[in-house]
């Protein structure tokens, strides 16, 4: 049943559910933020309004900037305007950005280590008419991989409007994915947010499986919890709106309690989600995997040979990687 | 500081480029070479900055945009007191604060982590529209490359820089016309560069990059410009100082044999 300590909406499950665009949560929640912080600034390609800035631009005309139909040049002015000191929110469709513009992102704001917050709107397959062209499904799996980036993927408007307040006060480089279409809103104002940790909506008494969802899919998990129970079959429902820093220790444990889990997101598996997840059971539990590779972490000057030592890419990494992987199948 | 005292500086910081490049074992000695002059005006007779206190918060802002001729910059820094000369012996190595190419978090003074190229001139963008919108009095500058005019993302901060008219910016062009490939008339022609700029609504000035004379007059014409961001697009001879590199593309990326260093030394006394 749902969890009364996250003070989800009591209309969960009726028919006068209201439904909102995750992105006009980010609109309202840049709006609050900027009204409390006066370093906070936005910039767009060419898509104020798709994107939910008109509101804010007609606020704070004074920091807002349109570089045009130029991601690019979104992300890399943006970068010299977080260098300088302030908050950079910038924004346009995931396909775009940071569809497009990946190694600006990569350079110029994460091995620079500067706060910009890059806002995709129009993420996933709910674009719909648009097509594949503008259907983002790769956008999680992009950012995920780069270092110091945080990636956030809110389940409805009302999060996505505490996940846009609560990133503009770190100081880490944040993507945060958006929806075009409008979905049920589920949380409330009470609804605990906070980066980095997942909440569980649904448990059951003794559940035997544990659905961990992010974004709009975390609705859809929800009724599918709630049909479950009827037949019989008992779930944990995870909210898991931040996908790095994954809470590793809330879905350890719901693996611990259940022992089987179900990854749902609007998203390639590949990168996304589910690679997320997986990449953290298969290191914990159950199944002894070990991972030998660049360990989340840039590379730096050095020789080759001190390099691939350093990072354990040799053939006594392999063997380190062998041994541990046979004395935790037999423990 | 004199024009011969700026000469004599520059002098040396070509001697410690072809070092630091021959101790490395790779890196990019034509382009280094080349800008030696520039970047010594700039640390030595330009820039207002405290070697001692790189992080001061009055200090002109200078972005390397073409991060692959970092050993000039490194040179220049180090002569101008930003960190003690054992340091040069390690670009390039293990640990070191001297990467390949330049990074922000690793050697203080490096304003922004560079190489890949197009991207410094809309970070120094966004910086300079920053200092103006809280009323700062530095100057934003950009040295960046020829050849990364053909990089799209220049030519969007070009436009961006002329629709804010961010007249505390000015951007040095390392004319050299030479680039990873070839001359950069053959790979992707940009002629006429400085007429391209004033099209986009610049002010722009095209100087003789080893003249420290027109270097710092074209410094203060930018100063002086109101309304419009300032390009200065600096002829000069990549490999500039050692013979056999000079206009030589093949110079671009090339590590230097010991015979070479010698020979280097020699026409640098």
């Amino acid at each position: 049943m749902i969890v009364k300590e996250e003070k989800l909406t009591t209309k969960i499950f009726s028919k006068d559910l209201e439904e909102k665009p995750t992105r006009d949560g980010f609109g309202g929640g840049i709006v609050e933020a900027a009204e409390k912080n006066k370093d906070i600034v936005a910039l767009t390609a060419d898509l104020k309004d798709s994107t939910r800035l008109t509101e804010f631009a007609n606020k704070f005309p004074e920091r807002f900037f349109d570089v045009g139909v130029a991601e690019q040049a979104l992300v890399t002015i943006a970068s010299g305007i977080a260098n300088y000191g302030k908050i950079p929110f910038v924004t346009s469709f995931a396909v775009f950005s940071p569809g497009r513009n990946w190694e600006q992102i990569r350079t110029s704001i994460c091995l620079n280590n500067v706060p910009v917050k890059i806002v995709g709107t129009h993420a996933g397959l709910n674009v719909g008419a648009d097509g594949a062209t503008h259907q983002s499904l790769e956008d999680i799996s992009l950012m995920r991989v780069l270092p110091n980036m945080v990636v956030i993927s809110p389940c409805d408007s009302e999060e996505a409007r505490k996940a846009t307040i609560e990133a503009a006060k770190t100081k880490e480089p944040t993507y945060i994915r958006f929806t075009r279409a409008k979905f049920p809103v589920i949380t409330t104002q009470k609804t605990p947010f906070k980066i980095g940790r997942a909440e569980t909506l649904w448990h059951s008494k003794s559940p035997q499986v544990a659905i961990i969802a992010t974004g709009p899919m975390v609705y859809e998990a929800l009724k599918a919890a709630k049909e479950l129970d009827k037949k019989g079959i008992e779930t944990l429902v995870v909210n898991c709106h931040t996908i790095k820093p994954l809470d590793i220790r809330l879905i350890l444990n719901a693996a611990k309690i259940t022992g089987a889990l179900v990854t749902v997101e609007e998203h390639q598996i590949i990168g996304g989600l589910g690679s997320a997840v997986s990449e953290t059971l298969s290191k914990n539990f159950p199944f002894p995997i070990e991972f030998v590779g660049v360990k989340d972490t840039f590379g730096e000057s050095g020789t080759k040979d001190q390099l691939f030592k350093k990072h354990g890419l040799t053939k006594e990494g392999i063997i380190e990687a062998t041994k541990n992987v046979i004395a935790r199948k037999s423990s | 500081m004199t024009k011969e005292e700026l000469q004599k500086i520059a002098r040396e910081v070509r001697k410690d480029i072809v070092k630091m490049i021959y101790d490395a074992g790779s890196g990019h000695p034509a382009g280094s070479l080349g800008m030696a002059d520039l970047v010594t005006a700039l640390y030595f007779a330009i820039l207002n900055h405290d070697p001692k206190n790189p992080n001061w918060d009055e200090r002109d802002r200078l972005f390397l945009s073409n991060g692959h001729i970092c050993p000039v910059v490194y040179s220049a820094m180090q002569r101008a007191g930003y960190f003690p000369s054992s340091e040069l012996k390690k670009l390039r190595k293990l640990g070191s604060s001297l990467q390949g190419h330049p990074e922000r978090t690793k050697l203080a003074g490096i304003e922004s982590t560079s190489g890949p190229l197009g991207e410094g001139l809309a970070q120094a963008a966004g910086y300079a529209l920053s200092a103006r919108m809280d009323e700062k009095h530095f100057r934003v500058y950009v040295v960046c490359s020829d050849g990364e005019h053909d990089e799209g993302n220049h030519w969007e901060a070009v436009m961006f820089a002329n629709k804010y008219k961010l007249s505390n910016l000015t951007l040095f062009v390392d004319r050299n016309q030479i680039q990873s490939d070839g001359p950069t008339e053959e790979i992707m022609p940009l002629n006429p560069l400085k007429e391209k700029y004033q099209a986009f609504g610049w002010n722009a000035l095209e100087i003789d990059g080893h003249d420290f004379e027109e270097i710092i007059n074209a410094v203060n014409n930018a100063r002086s410009k109101y309304q419009k961001p300032t390009v200065i697009i600096c002829n000069v001879i990549a490999g500039k100082g050692v013979s056999f590199m000079e206009d030589n593309y093949k110079w671009h990326a090339k590590k230097i044999s010991k015979e070479e260093l010698d020979l280097a030394l020699k026409e640098l006394k």
